[in-house]
């Protein structure tokens, strides 16, 4: 189990200190400094010395670690760093030095909360924060800042104390309930949904132009604004789920969310590796594909899925590089975008990299701006808005200075960067999305499609 | 209001002043500023602070603000140790918290503080209250009992020994709140792993609860769960099926924790069901597409998930069969420890059907920027060759490492040339029609394991090359001096290879190095291995032809060096997710004090192949034996040396070591032949067990690991 969590500058100084276990010391934290920090060498996320383990992972200009004196599940542990990372986001807005500096109280407070005797403990966010507050909100609300303390007895106080002693049942409840993520009295003047589905595509073309890896890593983020305690029901043209429930579920899901078709192919996706929110039900899913919850309320990311087939492509990249002797490297190279002509693709930036001697380039690019950024050795051409089925391309010659250096350019990949609205690589679509709760109250549903470039390689 | 402004060091004296300015109850304001500062200047070790304990101890019985109160008792858990007659101080507010009515928090607040307080008194008197708020009615506060219990034991074994506090937690695995069950497990869980005496088991009852209540608890109360199912032994073989049925679905959790988890519980389970892939087949489609989707989070848990792939393919590849090849290619960006890391899960995945794919992939990889990925490349696509042993495959290796060979980047040519000895090796009269290409890069090679390997190649072909004895007279043995004993063994033998094939070249050769190797050298492997051939020669020289150079050479195999020993992957399976499965060694060679895992017997427990191991042992004891060529005795006098100049017995005496391991000497004569034979071979088939460090096995010193994922159990070297 954890013995120990700590958090560093960049330059090795302990921001935040907190030891869990007996047999540790504090100067622990120079070990981390010496072997970790001022080692240029280190190349794994884990280091052991003797039993003692360190496991870090960086936040901005942050080191997270976590120390440990036994054969810790390692899983756990570097969960419960991200989880460190998250909240410490959520609540200061990004999790540095600066900030943890500034809140270092708090974040000794939370980490009370997060983790007992090297175990953690809680870390919902929506629970953490009904009684975990930042100064500002505190001094805010109620005067007696946290309301459970004091027992003056008078009678106004006596009151309050009632009231404190019954809100601070219903948070251990929550944190010991089945659903530690959501309060039960949350109440919303407006109750809708928003849902975000997020695609990015992985791509990796050989130099002969087969396909060697493409699969879309999507996404499900959403954000629930709804009252009481609501059961969600969520239906995807997953290929298993539309099997049992086509008749059903087709007509009211036109109707509902009135964008079911409108660029995606119609028809099933097989959906794999699918994770989800600890609020969906697991074993509903495993049973018949049906994924049921009780969301958190705010934002969340209610699954995570892969696919790998049936996918449309977005663009074509046909590369010609060629390396005229030891003195020139001469590109030319197109893109094609291969998706319906209503939609625009934006954002979009193309990383051409040029060998390390590469002195002088000159470049012609028909659509956007292209640059040579000799710091990164390569070209960057700038496109903003490229629409479906048209084409660009981009003339280029690097001039080489001469070199002494043996190692051939190593060649890496041209990447591609992009961002393309209501459509799915997948082909996924929300089917519907329904909400029960006891008052029966009316939801709006807004759902959302993106498509983005993710690790979209091109070797050449 | 930003706490940076108490961020700086203070001097004790002055905050102390401060702190008595801001007394009376009036005050919180003022108070909470100091005492920020004071947990400011602890953070630094700031030492100097440990003189306002006194302050610190009057202000935790004054005040009732919560903040103030959190942080003096952060201030007495760091301090308490140094001042522990002072600490006594607070013994009354705390247990007066511990009883308090109000709120449950404040109540579980001072119960988590008095039990993290490693003083005798503290851990005496919270004794009676922990066993009070054990059944509080709070389940928050009985789930921070339960942990208070095994923090005190950690601090006293005896005195909750003594009391009957553990016997109580056992009571609490029935309690209806499944976020305190958990609890309890963890608690009982962490006081047996460091008990020698005491031992968790779950019957079928108390495992079949957890696994109906595992699906509504938080994510850290099912891991804790997970990992207590371990503890319950299955007794029929079909509990163990309705089990990974039941946690199955747990693969789809967004925790990477419960996820591997959930893997362990389920590699345990397989040991309890014979026909477990019949009866649950979708077991493996679900565990690859878990691992998978571990390979796209952080790369800290991608590479702890590909070392959880490694230690599965070896201990029980079925589970994760249909797991492809390509899920495992490196992307430009990848970390080195994750592109290394995925080489050897390419390597361990490759077979003839997907041998084309691989091996473009693997080449992509030799020609890239970092040293270490490239050499490990070569290394991969050289091994894979005599992995696979069809003959398309082998060609498909040869023909890309001859393709890399003409980029003539020397780390690359180096490492081609060790790889391609190795597949001459393997497979002889089939791919000879290299050596004329590899004779090319000659002045390339500075590396003395390349260099080695090219000796070899030279002095095996010795009558194909037609130079041979100026390639090793002018490029090898022109540095002799200079060279690492490794490369001076792989010389001698090459010089006798070619004086044997080639007698008029080397004529002049052998004298001369047999010279060098007897007389002037401190190695006794060196000058034991030059006495051997210089006596072959002198007394039956066309016996030395069967030996040095037969016919038939032993072949070599590759199958046994990635197998690890059964029972320390029977551990390891244990562990799988913990930071042994990071090592891939013995928990034990990692923590010395853990505790040694392994499966409890039962009625359906699946007996593990013994055989295997005992012919590993078999195979150590070999490799151990021929490492150390065991000096025969003879009686000197009787050597027939001939022409050569005998050594003096006063020389050659005193400078042998005694053997360690080496075999009993045995002093008749007749036996030499085979010997030598095993001794002229010897050193090509250890190289190749060396570099998989298969045989070497998993003994590393405490401070090897120190160098963190370098020093990691490799398949590729």
């Amino acid at each position: 189990m954890i013995s120990a969590i700590l958090l560093y500058n960049q330059k090795g100084e302990v921001l935040i200190s907190r030891l869990y276990r007996d047999g540790l010391r504090r100067s622990i934290a120079d070990v981390f400094r010496i072997q970790v920090i001022s080692n240029p060498e280190v190349r794994s996320p884990i280091l052991t010395i003797g039993s003692t383990s360190f496991m870090h992972c960086k936040s901005e200009d942050m080191y997270v670690v976590a120390v440990n004196r036994s054969n810790v599940d390692a899983g756990m542990v570097f969960e419960f760093l991200y989880k460190i990372v998250a909240l410490g986001k959520s609540y200061f807005g990004s999790f540095n030095e600066q900030s943890v500096k500034e809140n270092f109280t708090l974040v000794y407070e939370l980490l009370d909360e997060m983790i007992d005797f090297g175990l953690p403990q809680n870390t919902e966010m929506d629970m953490l924060k009904q009684y975990i507050q930042t100064e500002a909100k505190r001094s805010g609300s109620e005067s007696g800042s946290s309301a459970v303390s004091v027992s003056v007895p008078d009678a106004l106080s006596r009151s309050k104390s009632m009231k404190a002693l019954k809100r601070s049942k219903t948070i251990t409840s929550q944190i010991t309930g089945a659903t530690p993520w959501r309060r039960d009295n949350v109440k919303h003047h407006r109750n809708e949904m928003f849902v975000d589905v997020v695609e990015k595509v992985n791509l990796l073309i050989s130099p002969t132009g087969s396909v060697l890896v493409a699969n879309v890593d999507g996404t499900i983020h959403m954000k629930s604004q709804l009252s009481g305690v609501p059961e969600c029901t969520f239906g995807l043209n997953d290929t298993l789920r539309l099997d049992q429930e086509h008749d059903e579920d087709d007509p009211r899901s036109s109707k509902r969310g009135g964008r079911r078709g409108s660029t995606a192919p119609t028809g099933s996706v097989g959906l794999q590796d699918c994770v989800f929110h600890p609020c969906v039900k697991l074993n509903n899913f495993d049973h018949d594909r049906s994924i049921n919850f009780v969301p958190p309320d705010g934002e969340f990311e209610l699954m995570h899925y892969k696919c790998v087939e049936n996918l449309s492509i977005p663009f074509k990249v046909v590369p010609s590089v060629q390396i005229v002797g030891k003195s020139r490297v001469e590109y030319d190279i197109v893109i094609k975008a291969n998706f319906p002509k209503q939609q625009t693709a934006t954002n979009v930036v193309i990383n051409i990299p040029t060998p390390r001697n590469a002195a002088k380039t000159t470049i012609n690019a028909s659509n956007g701006k292209a640059k040579y950024d000799s710091s990164t050795n390569q070209i960057v051409w700038k496109v903003s808005r490229i629409s479906g089925g048209s084409e660009i391309s981009l003339r280029a010659t690097a001039e080489l200075t001469f070199t002494t250096e043996k190692t051939p350019w190593n060649k890496p990949p041209i990447s591609m960067d992009f961002e393309i609205t209501m459509i799915t690589c997948s082909g996924l679509v929300v089917r519907y999305l329904k909400v029960f709760e006891k008052s029966n109250y009316n939801t709006v549903k807004w759902v959302r499609y993106l498509m983005k470039g993710g690790s979209y390689e091109i070797r050449f | 209001m930003s706490d940076l402004k108490f961020f700086t060091k203070g001097k004790a004296a002055e905050l102390r002043t401060e702190l008595q300015a801001a007394k009376g109850p009036k005050n919180v304001g003022k108070k909470k500023a100091v005492l920020k500062k004071i947990v400011a200047n602890m953070t630094m070790s700031n030492n100097e602070m440990i003189v306002l304990f006194e302050d610190i101890i009057d202000m935790i019985r004054s005040s009732n603000d919560l903040d103030v109160k959190k942080m003096c008792f952060l201030y007495l858990i760091t301090y308490c140790k140094a001042k522990p007659e002072l600490a006594t101080g607070a013994l009354d507010p705390l247990l007066d918290d511990a009883g308090s009515r109000e709120s449950p928090l404040i109540r579980a607040l001072a119960l988590k503080t008095l039990s993290s307080i490693p003083l005798e008194d503290f851990i005496r008197e919270g004794v009676e209250p922990t066993k009070r708020l054990l059944f509080d009615e709070d389940p928050y506060v009985r789930k921070t009992a339960c942990l208070a219990v095994a923090k005190m034991w950690s601090h006293d074994t005896k005195i909750v020994e003594h009391s009957d506090l553990i016997a109580l937690l056992n009571k609490l695995l029935n309690d209806g709140n499944p976020t305190v069950v958990a609890s309890a497990l963890a608690a009982l869980m962490d006081i047996t792993e460091k008990s020698s005496d005491l031992q968790l088991t779950l019957d079928h009852n108390h495992a079949s609860k957890i696994a109906t209540v595992l699906g509504e608890c938080s994510e850290w109360s099912q891991i804790s769960m997970l990992q207590a199912l371990l503890c319950w032994t299955p007794q029929t073989a079909l509990e163990a099926e309705r089990m990974v049925e039941r946690v199955l679905p747990r693969l789809q959790h967004s925790n990477a924790a419960v996820v591997l988890g959930t893997v362990r519980l389920i590699v345990y389970l397989a040991n309890y069901s014979q026909n477990l892939l019949e009866h649950v087949p979708q077991i493996p489609t679900k565990l690859s597409s878990a691992m998978v989707n571990l390979i796209s989070r952080q790369p800290e848990l991608q590479y702890l998930a590909l070392r959880n792939c490694i230690l599965i393919l070896q201990s029980k590849p079925q589970l994760l069969q249909g797991l492809s090849v390509k899920a495992f290619f490196c992307k430009y960006n990848d970390p080195i420890y994750i592109k290394t890391t995925k080489l050897e899960l390419i390597y361990l995945l490759a077979n003839d059907s997907n041998i084309g794919v691989v091996l473009r992939e693997l080449r992509e990889y030799a020609t890239e920027i970092d040293v270490q990925v490239v050499r490990k490349s070569v290394r991969a696509i050289g091994k894979l060759a005599l992995k696979l042993e069809s003959a398309t495959a082998a060609k498909a290796s040869v023909d890309t490492l001859m393709y890399l060979v003409e980029t003539r980047v020397s780390y690359i040519v180096q490492e081609a040339i060790v790889a391609l000895k190795n597949i001459l090796r393997r497979y002889p009269g089939r791919f000879e029609g290299v050596i004329g290409e590899l004779c090319e890069h000659l002045d390339a090679l500075d590396e003395p394991e390349a260099r080695e390997a090219m000796v070899w190649i030279v002095g095996q072909y010795a009558d194909r090359i037609d130079d041979s004895h100026l390639i090793l007279e002018q490029h090898f043995l022109s540095t002799w001096h200079d060279e690492p004993v490794n490369v001076q063994l792989a010389l001698l033998t090459a010089t006798v290879k070619l004086f044997i094939l080639r007698p008029t070249r080397g004529q002049a050769m052998v004298p001369k190095v047999l010279k060098w190797a007897t007389e002037e050298t401190d190695n006794p492997d060196l000058r034991d291995r030059g006495y051997m051939y210089w006596r072959l020669l002198s007394s039956d020289p066309s016996a030395a032809r069967d030996i040095v150079h037969p016919d038939k050479m032993p072949l070599i195999h590759v199958e046994d060096e990635a197998i690890m020993d059964p029972r320390v992957l029977e551990e390891l399976e244990l562990g799988i997710g913990t930071l042994a499965s990071i090592y891939l060694k013995p928990v034990r060679h990692v923590f010395r004090l853990a505790k040694p895992r392994k499966l409890t017997p039962s009625p359906c427990l699946i007996p593990r192949k013994d055989s295997d191991v005992d012919e590993l042992k078999q195979l150590a004891e070999q490799a151990e034996k021929s490492k150390q060529p065991a000096p025969s005795m003879p009686d000197i006098a009787s050597l027939n040396l001939g022409t050569l100049q005998s050594p003096s017995l006063a020389q050659y005496t005193p400078l042998i070591p005694t053997p360690t391991t080496g075999t009993p000497t045995t002093p008749s004569f007749p036996q030499m032949p085979q010997r030598s034979n095993s001794v002229a071979v010897h050193h090509q088939s250890q190289q190749l067990l060396d570099d998989g460090s298969g045989s070497q096995g998993y003994f590393v010193t405490q401070n090897g690991i120190a160098q963190g994922s370098q020093n990691t159990q490799n398949l590729l070297w």
